[in-house]
């Protein structure tokens, strides 16, 4: 097996999962709580990686971030070097390409925190900020998990946008779902068959951690990530 | 302490629904307000715009010389106002003791209102595994240790089954009045709004029509919508035919009623509580403030301790006596009885206010 191909999307889906779980979950309070008449826009926008063609979301990434783009040139001036086929690059698209993963599940948990509790915490005098932290994520902690953890499995398989943004760089930019590319292509069929069995079992343990985390909010506590019926 | 909640609030809703109500409201020298009126009249929304969990169109509040919408409003948790939701909306992963100490303003003080509440031994417990009356009392306690300067509590008694209910009612009170803190009961329940409150605003139609200490608002309702919801069963339309000595004479159809003179002209509404009305089978008794009607039993129901019986005076008219007396009466119906009325029982209001 790759090991390094591995370890390389470990840190990859680590990485995105911790970025995400400060801003999506900040996106997620707002698509929960904001009254804004435009807010489904942001949610279509949130949401469009679900559909959207890697390839193109890839493709619209590698000019965004290439050096002739302002977000390139500036990163160059910072550090000398370049976003596309680097690591950085990698997860600017990660945290792009997961992003629905996280705000989904997440804003689904926050709307069904029962509103009284929150304003319940208001009148007694402690801060929105404080309630966001005492109430509202200890009571959507099962979807805030659920998030994380699609989160981190979706960029674990993650295929297109690594080939169009980061390429096939070995301990840069070679992914699991890459190195399993490359495997096929090199007839290594018992290194594919490997590599797959392993991203096959990972796939299934993160689902049912997912359900999981779910069915103990639903059923046992009667709160979390949906309403009791 | 002294000082008045002054609230006049708007607030129009999609449905056409509006809320405009202006209440001067004393707070010190009547502790418990118990905000009253039929399901539907915005006694919650007019809660909630206090407590500042709801914007009104437009208003200003003003409690105890504090601003707390208008110019500069405060929010929610600058205002200071303890809010009991209907179904207590107690913190599900705290514990009890975790809950009363949510906004303590002090570990003390919490702790003093988990002895005081006798909270002691369930201070361990989740409020799934608490029963209704002991949600009521930890989210009484929660409230009450972030030291509110106002109360307000929404229906506090409905999440309770009846049985519990009865029993709830006067510990609530009795531990409204040991808080010290002058708190507003929002109910649409008579029996809870005569054994909870001091004082009492009746609340029709998103607006505040009457105010005014409980036992004198039930007597003395001002105009027939009031009388209605706080439940006077017999509200009759009349007209003054003489008046002499503080006596007013009332044609209510063929009957003539007496009561007394509240200067009160034109176009009236007799209105007589059920229980104001005796049944008897002698014929006129010579007492000059009493009101002798002829009449026939129309219904008589048996409601456990209490009677209903329904009197065809040539205009309907209810009483409710024990059942026992109805017992003694042996009332059938068809049969010709007496309906007997105090003078100072039948209250007039006018007709068109």
């Amino acid at each position: 097996m790759d090991w390094q191909a591995i370890w390389l999307s470990l840190r990859l889906a680590s990485a995105t999962t911790a970025i995400l779980l400060v801003l999506g979950v900040a996106l997620a309070y707002w698509i929960a709580f904001s009254n804004r008449r435009w807010k489904f826009l942001v949610e279509a926008v949130v949401a469009m990686p679900l559909i959207l063609p890697p390839t193109v979301l890839g493709f619209y990434l590698l000019l965004a971030l290439g050096p002739r783009s302002p977000i390139g040139a500036f990163y160059a001036r910072i550090t000398g070097g370049m976003l596309p086929f680097s690591f950085g690059g990698l997860l600017i698209a990660s945290v792009l390409y997961s992003l629905p993963f996280t705000v989904q599940p997440v804003a689904a948990a926050f709307a069904a925190v029962d509103r009284k509790l929150i304003e319940a915490s208001w009148c007694l005098g402690v801060s929105r900020a404080a309630t966001f932290r005492r109430v509202i994520v200890p009571l959507a902690r099962a979807g805030i998990g659920a998030g994380a953890v699609l989160t981190f499995a979706h960029t674990m398989g993650e295929f297109g946008v690594v080939l169009m943004v980061g390429g096939n760089i070995a301990g840069v930019t070679r992914t699991v779902s890459i190195s399993i590319y490359d495997q096929v292509q090199a007839l290594d069929y018992d290194a594919a068959w490997r590599t797959s069995l392993a991203l096959l079992a990972f796939s299934f343990a993160a689902l049912a951690l997912t359900y999981a985390l779910q069915r103990g909010a639903a059923g046992k506590r009667r709160w979390g990530l949906w309403p009791a019926n | 302490m002294a000082g008045e909640l002054i609230c006049r609030c708007c607030k129009r809703f999609a449905s056409g629904f509006t809320i405009d109500a202006d209440w001067l409201l004393p707070v010190g020298s009547a502790p418990v307000t118990v905000l009253f009126g039929p399901s539907g009249a915005g006694k919650t929304t007019l809660l909630r715009l206090i407590a500042g969990l709801e914007r009104p169109d437009s208003g200003s509040i003003v409690f105890r010389g504090e601003e707390w919408l208008g110019a500069r409003s405060l929010e929610p948790q600058q205002r200071r106002a303890g809010f009991l939701f209907q179904e207590y909306a107690l913190f599900p992963h705290l514990t009890a003791e975790a809950n009363v100490g949510f906004g303590a303003r002090a570990p003390a003080r919490a702790e003093r209102l988990i002895q005081a509440f006798e909270l002691d031994k369930l201070r361990a417990h989740f409020p799934r595994q608490l029963s209704g009356g002991q949600q009521q009392r930890v989210a009484l306690a929660r409230a009450l240790a972030a030291d509110p300067a106002l109360l307000l509590l929404d229906e506090p008694l409905s999440a309770l089954d009846a049985a519990s209910r009865m029993r709830t009612r006067q510990d609530l009170r009795r531990m409204l009045l040991e808080s010290h803190v002058p708190s507003i009961v929002v109910t649409h329940d008579r029996a809870e709004a005569i054994a909870l409150g001091d004082w009492i605003a009746v609340m029709i139609d998103g607006a505040i029509r009457q105010t005014g200490p409980v036992r004198d608002v039930f007597r003395r309702p001002v105009d027939p919508r009031v009388a209605e919801s706080l439940g006077v069963e017999n509200i009759l339309p009349a007209e003054i035919v003489a008046r002499h000595a503080g006596l007013l004479t009332v044609a209510v159809g063929q009957c003539r009623l007496e009561c007394v003179d509240g200067g009160e002209s034109g176009a009236v509404l007799a209105c007589i509580r059920a229980e104001d009305v005796a049944v008897t089978r002698e014929g006129r008794l010579d007492s000059s403030a009493r009101n002798h009607v002829a009449g026939m039993v129309r219904e008589a129901s048996i409601e456990g301790p209490l009677a209903r019986i329904e009197i065809d005076c040539g205009f309907p008219l209810m009483a409710v006596i024990t059942a026992q007396s109805a017992a003694e009466l042996d009332l059938k119906v068809g049969e010709q009885v007496f309906a007997v009325v105090k003078a100072t029982n039948v209250h007039l209001v006018s007709e068109n206010r």
